[in-house]
């Protein structure tokens, strides 16, 4: 066991953590944020996506330990307020989710590609997605809602 | 999937971290753990002992060191690809890092990690085989010079012996005169090379005097494209020379990818690659 300090949505956690516990597990199981989801744990489908210091990680592929002294954003701490992201609200407003299961990596993605600055055109915002899978196949309204938050046509 | 059990060690400095290595017989270093995790999580890997390595800043670096420019091995994917001094003199690089997988991946992953891996279908060992680049190794008795050409010894097999790990690349400055390029053919978006081709070329009167070809996922590590390279040195054209691209290749068959369909793709992507080369 390790001890570890994660500060998750802006709320510090103290754990005594395996170290082969992955991010995505730790965050489900000890820290109960279930919108995290694991599709294809094995790194290519991004469902797992979290925020680590302000970039898109996925969470399966990172351990616990590693992120101890860390900030992480998962989609429970999007919101403020009870107001909806503007990505998380732009997702709405295009019908840009269908089954759901990718949304919340789909919007964390979203939000450190347009931070990031690279959202720069609708096929920027298509490469920059590449690591997010859609198994309904909803892209197109995906990429809507992403470039009306960054404002690019 | 969960990786077998391990113990962790965070090390504080890579002198820390080459001790902490030597503690123990099957332990491994881990930076970004973007190839190390998820063999572990197949089990394929099962070491007993993980040296964390990520948290070395100092590591993280691109420099410029006089005819060639130095990386630290922890230097991210997308810290390489975004680094002004690659951007402006060994462009291969950065562009090749912002190839590598999907964003998250290069939020991550980092170039002495991929590079040490060993993995035949990666994308950085190739380059560092056409750009002839040096690799810098260390180990309890101090540091060694491994250049690109004894680097890559066999299917996920390096020359960074047990005890030693790899802690900087210095790549070449490429002057006016070098044109380059890396062309990759991937059956998804984020996927592993099927074959890659990266070319670094030297221009003369609008033409090839000289090229250095490296091949990625056409046999167990990436290889020089020896008897194209030599034909092109020669004088031979260049559609002709890159029809010997594929020669003494022994590609895998994989779901990717039959061995024939890679021949065929090494000789296709090559021919491409020297042409952007020519013009970039």
């Amino acid at each position: 066991m390790r001890h570890v300090a994660l500060t998750v949505n802006g709320e510090r956690h103290e754990l005594d953590l395996e170290p082969r516990a992955l991010l995505v597990y730790v965050l489900r199981e000890r820290l109960g944020l279930v919108g995290t989801t694991v599709g294809c744990d094995t790194s290519a489908c991004g469902a797992c996506t979290v925020l680590v210091n302000g970039e898109a990680v996925k969470s399966c592929t990172m351990l616990g330990v590693q992120a101890d002294e860390m900030e992480i954003t998962t989609i429970e701490g999007l919101a403020s307020n009870g107001d909806l992201h503007p990505v998380q609200q732009a997702f709405h407003d295009h019908h840009a989710l269908q089954c759901g299961f990718c949304t919340p990596g789909m919007v964390l993605a979203s939000v450190s590609l347009i931070e990031s600055g690279e959202a720069t055109s609708e096929n920027a915002i298509r490469i920059g997605l590449e690591g997010n899978l859609c198994r309904c196949t909803g892209y197109h309204n995906i990429v809507k809602a992403v470039q009306a938050v960054a404002g690019v046509s | 999937m969960i990786p077998a059990g391990f113990d962790y060690e965070v090390a504080d400095s890579p002198a820390h971290a080459l001790e902490l290595l030597g503690s123990s017989a099957d332990a491994k270093l881990l930076a970004g753990g973007h190839s190390l995790l998820p063999a572990m999580k197949l089990r394929v890997a099962r070491p007993s002992l993980l040296v964390d390595i990520g948290r070395l800043a100092e590591s993280s670096y691109v420099r410029d060191a006089g005819v060639q420019v130095a990386i630290g091995a922890l230097t991210r994917h997308k810290d390489v690809r975004d680094a002004p001094l690659l951007r402006e003199h060994c462009p291969i690089v950065s562009f090749t890092a912002g190839e590598i997988g999907d964003p998250q991946v290069r939020h991550r992953g980092t170039i002495g990690g991929s590079i040490a891996h060993g993995d035949p279908a990666s994308d950085l060992p190739s380059v560092m085989l056409a750009l002839d680049a040096e690799l810098v190794v260390r180990g309890s008795e101090g540091e060694r010079i491994v250049p690109a050409r004894e680097f890559f010894t066999g299917v996920f097999q390096t020359a960074v012996g047990a005890g030693e790990m790899l802690v900087e690349i210095r790549v070449p400055k490429l002057g006016a005169s070098t044109g380059w390029s890396y062309v990759k053919m991937t059956r998804r978006a984020q996927d592993w090379a099927t074959v890659a081709v990266a070319a670094i070329v030297e221009r003369s009167n609008g033409s090839i005097e000289r090229a250095a070809i490296a091949l990625t996922n056409m046999g167990g590590t990436t290889l020089r494209a020896t008897a194209a390279e030599e034909a092109i040195a020669s004088g031979t054209p260049i559609d002709e020379a890159a029809a010997l691209i594929p020669e003494g290749t022994e590609p895998p068959s994989d779901y990717a990818a039959s061995a024939e369909f890679r021949l065929h793709l090494a000789e296709v992507l090559g021919k491409r690659a020297l042409a952007e080369a020519l013009e970039r």
